[in-house]
């Protein structure tokens, strides 16, 4: 909403310069967005009066000017136009000014004659015909205004005014007027409002009622419809200052009865509607819900298919409006326009927004009407429409008023809880000064009861009267207190620790932390090579998403950390290890909403980065976290991995996740040809193989003995099975197994391969002899070549 | 024979004085004490020598033994010295060559922030709680005092999953203030951050999904004083003890009264400048008393308990504190921007 404050002058005297009515009307809770002098743009330009002119020597169509622009000495400017004449008004911009779009004006010589400036056309000025109608397009702009040499031409136009641009919230539709913002203006700054009642003096030539019927069979849509009648109107431009005041208001002059409409939705929040009597067919008007197949021409031009519930203002026959939104061409105002109707009426917001959306046509009117406009407005705006008829004598009003009422005025009224509004604000505000503040917005307090207006229906409780005595005694003078009363124990919970924890672990490892988004395109799970029957098919779906690649809730985080890796690799990024803990939305039968659990979800690729070095980041990861031991099994059927280096992750027997290196098809997918591992691994699931508590163990007290042993096993034998072997064998006495060599060449056979093991022995009570090591060595030798078939090489 | 005896002397200490290196002492410890040394052919002599001369050249010769040998063990200090100076200089580096590097990633700025937030309220009493993103239509408005035709219910800006609107992608974290004051007793003080949708399309300041957090405290006798310590106190510790905010009344559905916290200016203190847009302040979050409506519709007796609330956007937050200008890198997760943090 634009404010300009020299019509809000009109109302309250308001004594702060543009910048502390900004801050004061901000902080009284009506928020400036931006404000701006009119006159910003235009500098140094003032009225001229031409006393002389010469053809230039050099040209045939210049003229040399002489204008006096209140300077003493005339100065002299060349012009170009042929519609100057000796003796005009004209805007002179002087040597060293601005005009708008930042264009600077200096003296030179045009063609070898020195011009000290230039005379101005409405378009140099940033104008239009519209508000100059007596103007040309093309020439000097001629002032027919009530001006003198050298005035200011800001001051000509009606430049020497701010524009002070408010965020309305939602709940304030009344303040999306200028009587509103007044209102709040003389309540912020203590200052008394100035009101205005229409008055009609009406008498033109007929019987409203014979010549208007208006019904609303969509009483439910139009809470209120009322109408009023000029006759004999003359089609003119308004006067000067009525177009000024539209202007500031960023609202186009049309002609005096359209400007009404205009002016009077400016200053009464209530979007008007004239109609030309002449095409309201039948004199009949009729508020309904559009049937299926009716179109409608809307002033803009447009045909609009109107769907059936829309809400339009017919005549007998056909739509002539689409109701608190545009009227129709085929009812508009025109030239030759004799009698009008003004309709001030009040429509239901949701309607009506729903139906500007459907039609992609948001008004300035039905973005008033979608805020529930006040329905007691209707009749002081239509008799105020009508009022400024007479004043610019540009019709004459009939007696009467037409005023359907659908609704009962229900008025509020709200005691006012002095101390439950001071201990919701934690202040002491005597009653009397709450009712002050309240005063100053126009809420009266009879007998401790607050008498809600009309326009603030969004005052309904306690809470709001506490809103309203707050920012009126000003938010900031509120003290500051932190909370008392009982303690409570903050902090996080395990599984976000767990997630904490599990950040700081990958971070060590070299990962980097990415955000991917929560929706993904369905053609994902193609991309990788997901089964047609898989579940992870099923998903959360988005009915109305802005695209098909944001349509689908993700069941699988790995489609985003490949898209991840995928950027990187085309940014030409060398190396890159990322991990996310994203949460997927699984949709659970028979249960309204999905599952959400979360996904330790990893990506590398780059030199260096192999199977192993993925496993061994999961095992250091793992053990950080603090979870039980886990088993690695190979998987050789998950279509998004490579079938020979990829494994499964169980821990406690239950499925933790998989990882490995991204099937080369996969990766092709995603316009990667290096090698990229992932993994996938069942975070939520973490929370349940937790170790409990580490127990201390004692350091041992008698002396290690480390044991080689180099075996030859066949190509099938996993080093899992031959070590679960060692150390099932090897009893009480083996500490530890590790793997150190695998070996496959020279002096070992076709299809066999060497592995080569470090054990540590040692007992807990003695020092092991030879004999002791060598027997616990003999039993596993024996147990490998039993179950395994595996021997010493 | 004295003679003898303090010539080796004079001749050994300056000797050893001039010894090069530790070999060319040990040359002269074999040539003065060594068993075919010159002090020991002297000593060997000492038995020819009378009974009355023997002690005192006895005292004589373990004299100049004892000279020579505090010497040797005095040079040879100084020349150990020496010789570790000299190793420890062939050994110097060039400390401007980088060190070797130890890879390491990092934490995405949105989690510096918003776990530096999530901190700042845990030290004050507040426990982090989580809760759906697919989310009831009743949670994420009417039991939020959204009225039915609310503009923000329209299906031009909230996500839908059921033709009903019965399920929605939620488009705030507030519906965890309800989630919360139905499963608990009052006092509560939690804070819920997540990720919240609305169907805006990509751009530089735009994504259709984002972070919120959200903050609700409800006990008896809470009050809007409290709400502005408890919000102050958030400022103060994110951007430093002199951090000014100020607050203005503002709407929203499900807190009255309602206000917007912005803070000054850290680059031009108020004047206005680039950074505030000229306005000397930076809008930081919206916040509000909670709608008594709230509290009834979660079961929570407003007569007896009140509360405040209060959202923050952490995408903003993170932009302002790192200067980022553009929202979508943040989603790109290209390493060249994260590892920048």
């Amino acid at each position: 909403m634009n404010l300009s404050r020299k019509w809000l002058g009109e109302f309250v005297d308001v004594d702060a310069n543009d910048k502390d009515f900004a801050e004061i009307m901000t902080m009284a809770g009506s928020k400036v967005e931006t404000y701006a002098r009119l006159d910003a743009e235009i500098k140094n330009v003032v009225v001229g009066k031409v006393l002389s002119m010469v053809r230039h020597e050099n040209s045939d169509h210049m003229w040399v000017c002489q204008v006096d622009v209140g300077q003493g000495e005339p100065v002299q400017i060349v012009t170009g136009a042929q519609n100057v004449h000796e003796g005009d008004l004209v805007p002179a911009a002087l040597h060293n000014s601005y005009l708008p779009g930042g264009v600077h004006i200096t003296k030179g010589k045009l063609r070898g004659v020195v011009s000290n400036g230039m005379l101005c056309s409405l378009k140099e000025l940033n104008l239009t015909l519209n508000d100059f109608p007596y103007a040309i397009e093309d020439g000097i702009w001629i002032l027919q205004e009530d001006c003198t040499v050298g005035q200011d031409i800001n001051e000509v136009i009606g430049n020497d005014d701010t524009v002070v641009e408010f965020e309305i919230t939602n709940n304030r539709p009344d303040c999306f007027s200028l009587i509103g913002l007044a209102r709040e203006a003389a309540a912020a700054f203590n200052q008394p409002m100035r009101h205005h009642e229409p008055v009609v003096k009406g008498g033109g030539p007929g019987v409203l009622p014979e010549l208007l019927d208006v019904e609303v069979p969509a009483a439910d849509l139009c809470s209120r419809y009322t109408a009023r009648m000029v006759r004999n109107v003359k089609i003119a431009p308004s006067p000067k200052w009525m177009r000024e005041r539209l202007r500031s208001a960023g609202v186009r002059p049309i002609n005096n009865i359209v400007d009404i409409t205009n002016y009077v939705m400016i200053e009464y929040g209530q979007p008007m509607h004239a109609f030309d009597y002449r095409y309201v067919k039948g004199g009949k008007i009729i508020v309904r819900r559009a049937e299926a197949g009716e179109t409608l021409t809307t002033l803009d031009g447009n045909v609009r298919p109107l769907q059936p519930g829309m809400l339009v203002i017919a005549d007998e026959t056909r739509p002539v409006g689409l109701a608190g939104i545009m009227g129709g061409e085929n009812s508009e105002i025109v030239d030759d326009t004799v009698d009008v109707v003004f309709e001030s009426a009040n429509f239901n917001g949701t309607s009506i927004r729903q139906t500007a959306l459907a039609l992609g046509m948001r008004t300035e009117a039905s973005a008033k009407f979608e805020k529930n406009l006040d329905p007691l407005n209707t009749l002081p705006a239509v008799d105020r429409a009508c009022e400024l008829v007479e004043l610019l004598g540009a019709g004459e009003v009939l007696d009467g008023v037409i005023d359907i009422l659908n609704f009962v005025p229900q008025p509020v009224v709200l005691p006012l809880e002095t101390d439950k509004i001071n201990r919701l604000l934690g202040l002491e505000i005597p009653e009397a000064e709450m009712v002050e503040y309240l005063r100053r917005l126009e809420i009266p307090v009879e007998n401790g009861m607050v008498q809600v207006p009309s326009w603030r229906s969004d005052l309904k409780c306690m809470a709001d009267i506490a809103e309203e005595v707050a920012r009126l005694y000003g938010y900031n003078r509120i003290p500051t207190t932190l909370p008392h009363g009982a303690t409570t124990l903050g902090g996080y919970s395990a599984e976000a620790t767990l997630a904490q924890k599990a950040g700081i672990v990958a971070r060590g490892l070299g990962y980097s932390e990415i955000l991917t988004y929560s929706f993904d395109s369905p053609k994902m799970f193609d991309a990788i090579r997901l089964p047609a029957d898989s579940p992870l098919r099923e998903t959360v779906k988005i009915l109305n998403p802005l695209g098909e690649d944001t349509s689908v809730m993700r069941t699988t985080a790995l489609p985003a950390m490949l898209e991840t890796l995928q950027r990187n690799v085309a940014y030409h990024n060398k190396a890159a290890k990322f991990y996310e803990v994203a949460t997927i939305y699984l949709p659970q039968p028979g249960q309204v909403l999905p599952n959400e659990p979360k996904i330790l979800s990893l990506g590398a690729y780059g030199a260096g980065v192999t199977f192993f070095t993925l496993k061994g980041e999961i095992e250091s990861l793992l053990q950080c976290l603090g979870l039980q031991e886990a088993e690695y099994t190979p998987v050789t059927d998950d279509p998004s991995f490579h079938p020979g280096r990829c494994a499964r992750l169980t821990i406690a027997g239950q499925d933790m996740g998989i990882f490995g290196q991204i099937h080369p098809l996969v990766a092709q997918n995603y316009d990667m040809d290096c090698e990229v591992y992932a993994a996938q691994l069942n975070f939520t699931g973490f929370m349940s193989v937790r170790k409990p508590d580490c127990v201390y163990c004692p350091l041992p007290k008698y002396p290690t003995v480390s044991r080689d042993l180099a075996l030859v096993c066949d190509e099938d034998k996993t080093v899992g099975c031959v070590e679960k072997c060692i150390a099932s064998a090897g009893g009480q006495l083996l500490k530890s197994v590790r793997l150190f060599d695998v070996y496959r060449g020279p002096g070992i056979p076709e299809g066999k391969k060497s592995l080569a093991f470090s054990l540590e022995l040692r007992a807990d009570d003695r020092t092991l002899t030879d004999e002791d090591s060598a027997a616990v060595v003999q039993k596993i030798l024996a147990k490998l070549d039993q179950d395994l078939g595996v021997k010493l090489r | 024979m004295k003679e003898q005896l303090e010539q080796i002397r004079r001749e050994a200490l300056a000797a050893m004085d001039a010894a090069a290196d530790s070999q060319a002492l040990e040359t002269l410890r074999v040539k003065y004490l060594g068993k075919k040394g010159e002090l020991t052919a002297v000593l060997k002599m000492m038995g020819k020598l009378s009974a009355e001369e023997r002690p005192v050249m006895g005292q004589v010769a373990n004299a100049v033994r004892a000279d020579i040998e505090e010497k040797l063990e005095a040079v040879k200090a100084k020349l150990a010295a020496k010789a570790l100076e000299a190793r420890l200089l062939a050994e110097a580096v060039d400390v401007t060559i980088p060190g070797v590097p130890v890879a390491h990633g990092h934490k995405h700025p949105m989690s510096i922030v918003l776990d530096e937030t999530k901190d700042i309220f845990v030290e004050m009493g507040f426990e982090v709680v989580e809760g759906p993103e697919v989310e009831l239509e009743s949670y994420n408005f009417t039991k939020l005092n959204a009225e039915p035709g609310h503009p923000s219910r329209d299906w031009s800006d909230t996500f839908y999953i059921t033709e009903d609107s019965s399920v929605l992608l939620r488009t705030q974290t507030s519906p965890m203030q309800v989630r919360v004051m139905e499963q608990r007793k009052p006092p509560i003080r939690i804070v819920a951050p997540g990720r919240v949708y609305r169907k805006d399309e990509v751009d530089a300041t735009h994504s259709p999904m984002f972070h919120q957090m959200e903050g609700l405290v409800v006990d008896e006798g809470i009050t809007m004083a409290d709400l502005k310590g408890c919000l102050e106190q958030m400022v103060k510790k994110l951007y430093g003890p002199d951090s000014v905010v100020r607050f203005r009344p503002h709407h929203f559905p499900f807190t009255e009264p309602s206000c917007e916290m912005d803070v000054q200016c850290f680059e031009c203190h108020g004047a206005g400048c680039r950074t505030c847009k000229g306005e000397g302040w930076i809008e930081l979050l919206g916040a509000g008393m909670v709608h008594p409506k709230v509290l009834q519709y979660c079961g929570i007796d407003p007569e007896k308990y009140s509360g405040f609330a209060f959202g923050v956007g952490v995408e903003r937050m993170t932009m302002r504190r790192f200067q980022i200008s553009d929202l979508r890198l943040l989603f790109e997760n290209d390493i060249r921007f994260l590892s920048q943090f």
